[in-house]
């Protein structure tokens, strides 16, 4: 029953999504359903353009659905609530704040719980993204993967139920994003939310997901759910044993699919490929 | 023009030796490059990786011409083509294709693909047109393009154009710095399938400089990893996977094994970068 305080279930019960520009509408999802289990981390894959922000955006309370559902716990999304928080590919750091000053700066202004006891949690969790020491630093004064760390403690010190990943360390470079990825799989693994998490590099899904949905091209659905079954805690060197690489080869297959047909349909003239040899 | 497969005396063999890179503005000397040295035989694929600002772009424009080195020599074959007492310039024999992209964008897809040869008067316009025409069919890229504005064009596509129009000059060498880093993981394996295509029909010697790893190890048969500034290699790794190689090979053991190889390289020599000063980490 701990859990269900904790940490919400998700569900898309076909979901439905389209956007007007400029008089252009495009279908964003089709039908799209899938569950992201409690306290689980769920990741999302697929291309550029396939949905995977809507998906947040919706999750997150941003947009309502044009059809079907959007569930939390059984009910519809109200609307954008501490409860469920999206940590973005930008940095979304108060600029004039400092690091500390951004962490304290959700339980502050909810006024759910004492001063102090925000305070400690802001310690820990500074502590826990290897951020001690940099509490007066303002955002420009950290290095990109810092700015992450510090949105990730800014997000968690709300113990929301549902933590929503859009993309986070897209732009940093490898080295970086390891660290990172390593950083917040603790954070992930001590935290008892519902995570879910969208990138569009595979090896990075793979490495943090309980449950891996990987989505078609637009209108969007779950071409296949595929669960990654390896053992927590896990670190990098996990990505040469037999299982790993068996689910690489199955996520690559399905996206490389999606690939060829999204090159054929595109609406900007796109790569051809037909001349090709598609090995077999 | 030559478009031969497996063609064993295909020229392009660069060597490199003990090159070293000074830059001297106003004065303070930049040490880019140093005592830095390779034999990259003809119609390898060669892949460069190191950390940011170690001195790959600089290695690049000394071997494109657009740069000379300020010590030691580079040859491409049997001509010395970089070095303190060469009159270095760019040309046809090696081409670039750059990250940024450099498109005319006031030009079509036909006028820019053409642009080079004519302007040098090495091809009438008509002539041009037909082997520019020739040589999309042959790579298999589609035919209706050719009178679009680049801005018609996916970034994916216009990388395509922009390689076509490299090879029209028929290179020894195809100099690639970073061409595909804009592009999401999708679109560039995409583009790593068709450089490869078009590398089993002309076996051109590639010379790529890049920060994806994955990227390096897929399209390399060595890789090639710089220290940080003043840049050398510090190391060469050799990918012996079969080719003609698909995305699938990005799945096996192999290439798991070769890319932590070459990681655990590249991060060493960032670790060096950072504790130098020259980026911040994480």
């Amino acid at each position: 029953m701990a859990a269900a305080l904790e940490a919400s279930e998700v569900v898309f019960n076909k979901v439905g999504k389209m956007t007007v520009f400029k008089k252009r509408q495009t279908v964003i999802l089709k039908d799209c359903s899938f569950k992201c289990e409690r306290q689980k981390l769920t990741v999302l894959i697929g291309p550029s353009g396939c949905g995977k922000t809507t998906i947040i955006n919706l999750i997150a309370g941003y947009e309502r659905p044009d059809l079907g559902e959007v569930l939390i716990d059984g009910k519809k999304v109200p609307g954008p609530d501490w409860e469920r928080l999206v940590v973005f590919q930008e940095t979304a750091l108060f600029p004039w704040l400092t690091c500390y000053e951004n962490v304290m700066f959700g339980p502050l202004a909810r006024q759910v719980m004492s001063e102090e006891t925000a305070h400690n949690l802001a310690l820990g969790l500074l502590r826990k993204v290897g951020l001690e020491g940099f509490h007066d630093k303002h955002p420009s004064q950290l290095s990109g993967g810092m700015q992450r760390r510090a949105e990730l403690a800014r997000a968690l010190i709300n113990q929301p139920k549902v933590m929503l990943m859009d993309e986070p360390f897209r732009g940093l470079d490898a080295m970086t994003r390891k660290l990172m990825q390593e950083y917040y799989l603790k954070l992930f693994e001590e935290n008892n939310a519902t995570h879910v998490f969208v990138t569009s590099e595979v090896d990075e899904a793979i490495f943090l997901a309980d449950n891996l949905m990987v989505m078609t091209n637009r209108p969007s659905r779950v071409k296949k759910e595929i669960q990654v079954d390896l053992e927590r805690p896990r670190d990098w060197s996990i990505a040469t044993s037999k299982r790993y690489l068996e689910i690489k080869a199955e996520a690559l297959e399905l996206l490389h699919e999606e690939a060829l047909e999204a090159s054929k349909s595109s609406e900007k003239v796109d790569i051809d490929l037909s001349g090709f040899s598609q090995a077999s | 023009m030559s478009m031969t497969t497996g063609d064993k005396s295909r020229k392009g063999r660069i060597r490199i030796e003990n090159v070293e890179k000074v830059y001297d503005p106003e004065g303070v000397n930049v040490h880019a490059v140093t005592k830095c040295s390779a034999d990259i035989q003809a119609g390898e694929i060669a892949m460069v990786v190191g950390p940011s600002g170690c001195g790959k772009t600089t290695l690049l424009n000394a071997i494109a011409g657009f740069d000379n080195a300020t010590g030691g020599a580079i040859y491409l074959d049997d001509q010395k083509i970089s070095g303190p007492d060469v009159n270095t310039a760019p040309g046809p024999d090696r081409m670039v294709v750059f990250q940024g992209g450099a498109l005319f964008p006031w030009k079509t897809v036909m006028e820019n693909i053409t642009y080079g040869p004519v302007m040098q008067g090495r091809l009438t316009r008509d002539d041009a047109v037909s082997q520019a025409r020739t040589l999309m069919a042959n790579v298999g890229l589609r035919t209706d393009i050719e009178d679009l504005y680049p801005e018609k064009l996916s970034s994916g596509m216009r990388r395509q154009v922009e390689i076509i129009r490299a090879l029209i000059n028929d290179p020894k060498v195809l100099l690639l710095d970073e061409p595909f880093r804009a592009l999401d993981n999708i679109a560039k394996s995409l583009m790593h399938e068709y450089l490869l295509e078009i590398y089993e029909m002309t076996h051109k010697t590639i010379f790529f400089i890049t920060h994806d790893l994955e990227e390096a190890v897929f399209l390399a048969d060595r890789i090639y990893v710089m220290t940080t500034r003043p840049g050398t290699f510090r190391a060469v790794i050799d990918v012996d996977i079969p080719r003609p190689r698909n995305f699938r090979v990005l799945a096996t053991q192999k290439f798991a094994e070769i890319k932590d190889r070459v990681s655990e390289e590249v991060e060493e020599e960032t670790m060096k970068a950072f504790e130098a000063g020259e980026r911040e980490l994480a």
